[in-house]
């Protein structure tokens, strides 16, 4: 079962992740973006983080919740509205349980991931961060390390995709040969999963 | 004054009476851009074109809280709630965050007024369209279509 204290911990180590590749972030969104994908979830996770541990939900969901309302007001970007909708579609679809199964957290996942597709209109091959977050889902029934693996197996199959959705799209044809940075840091989310359970 | 004595007071003056099924109070017009001077410029645009001294209640919420492009939920809320006569708020943004923005605090249910909208419509354009409209006193709903009739204007 997976307590609140686990998904602090997923925050914790997603925010650790994001400082540590921030300027790998940033710098895959230079050529085909507005080169400040870094710094904007830097700055989303940092309030996170420090939310979470001024406020401590006692709950999955409520501290889902919260997460994702710092994103939607920190962020800046078009990731803060896309990253808080996952978390916080994710975090009501987990209800007042103290506690969940891994099985639980999955379906909740999921109406979070089909709640980011419903508001940015991407869907799975056009280069988005959407690539990264439906195969990790798909593959979570296999566990955290699974879905790690899926997560960036599909951030990497983003390199030779021309972007649909987002500022990549008017480059093209451009946009290909470039691996997203939406996928990508998707991929540093859905590992932050595995390490919060000590995979 | 409040907005609905002043708009009496224009009404006295002027002889002219706005037809009855309109409201007395106005819908409010927020801009939502990357940049706070986009989003100032369009505002102070629409309401000179709307005849300078129109009582549509405007607000910018452009850029981020620290000056820079980019979108700020906390503007935007702030933008809405400023503007809220209790006829509506209708929104217009620029692209990419601004839209996602404000559909997620939409979402959210409790961040914007009741009847806060996302309009469909081009930034400019759109915004003079509902600058105007709101002035005649008409609803949300038709602020709405005025604005997004502004997309099929075409100019060649």
């Amino acid at each position: 079962m997976l307590d609140a204290d686990f998904f602090r911990r997923w925050m914790t180590a997603t925010t650790a992740a994001v400082d540590r590749e921030a300027e790998r972030l940033t710098a895959l969104d230079s050529p085909i973006g507005d080169a400040d994908h870094g710094s904007n979830l830097q700055r989303g996770f940092t309030a996170v983080t420090a939310a979470v541990e001024k406020e401590a939900p006692q709950t999955p969901g409520a501290l889902l919740m919260l997460a994702g309302r710092q994103l939607i007001s920190t962020v800046g970007g078009a990731s803060g509205p896309l990253y808080g909708t996952l978390l916080r579609r994710t975090g009501k679809a987990l209800g007042d349980a103290g506690e969940v199964s891994e099985d639980q957290f999955t379906q909740a996942l999921r109406a979070g991931v089909d709640a980011v597709m419903a508001l940015g209109g991407a869907a799975p091959g056009d280069k988005t961060m959407i690539d990264a977050l439906v195969p990790a889902v798909d593959a979570l029934g296999d566990g955290f390390a699974a879905a790690r693996a899926a997560a960036e197996e599909g951030a990497l199959a983003t390199t030779p995709l021309q972007a649909r959705k987002g500022r990549a799209s008017y480059l093209g044809e451009r946009s290909i040969g470039h691996q997203d940075p939406g996928a990508t840091s998707s991929a540093l989310l859905i590992a932050g999963l595995a390490e919060a359970n000590g995979e | 004054m409040s907005d609905e004595k002043m708009r009496a007071e224009n009404e006295k003056k002027s002889g002219e009476k706005v037809s009855d099924y309109k409201s007395e109070r106005l819908v409010g017009i927020v801009l939502v851009s990357h940049s706070a001077q986009v989003a100032a410029s369009v505002a102070e645009l629409a309401q000179g074109l709307a005849g300078g001294d129109t009582a549509v209640p405007v607000a910018a919420a452009g850029g981020t809280e620290a000056g820079g492009l980019g979108t700020s939920a906390e503007l935007i809320a702030a933008a809405a709630a400023s503007v809220d006569r209790g006829a509506g708020v209708a929104v217009l943004t620029d692209l990419g965050s601004a839209v996602l923005t404000v559909k997620a605090l939409l979402a959210e249910g409790d961040e914007l007024p009741d009847s806060t909208s996302l309009v469909d419509a081009p930034f400019v354009e759109g915004t003079v369209a509902a600058v105007v409209t709101a002035a005649t006193g008409a609803d949300l709903a038709a602020v709405e279509a005025a604005a997004a009739e502004a997309y099929t204007y075409r100019k060649v």
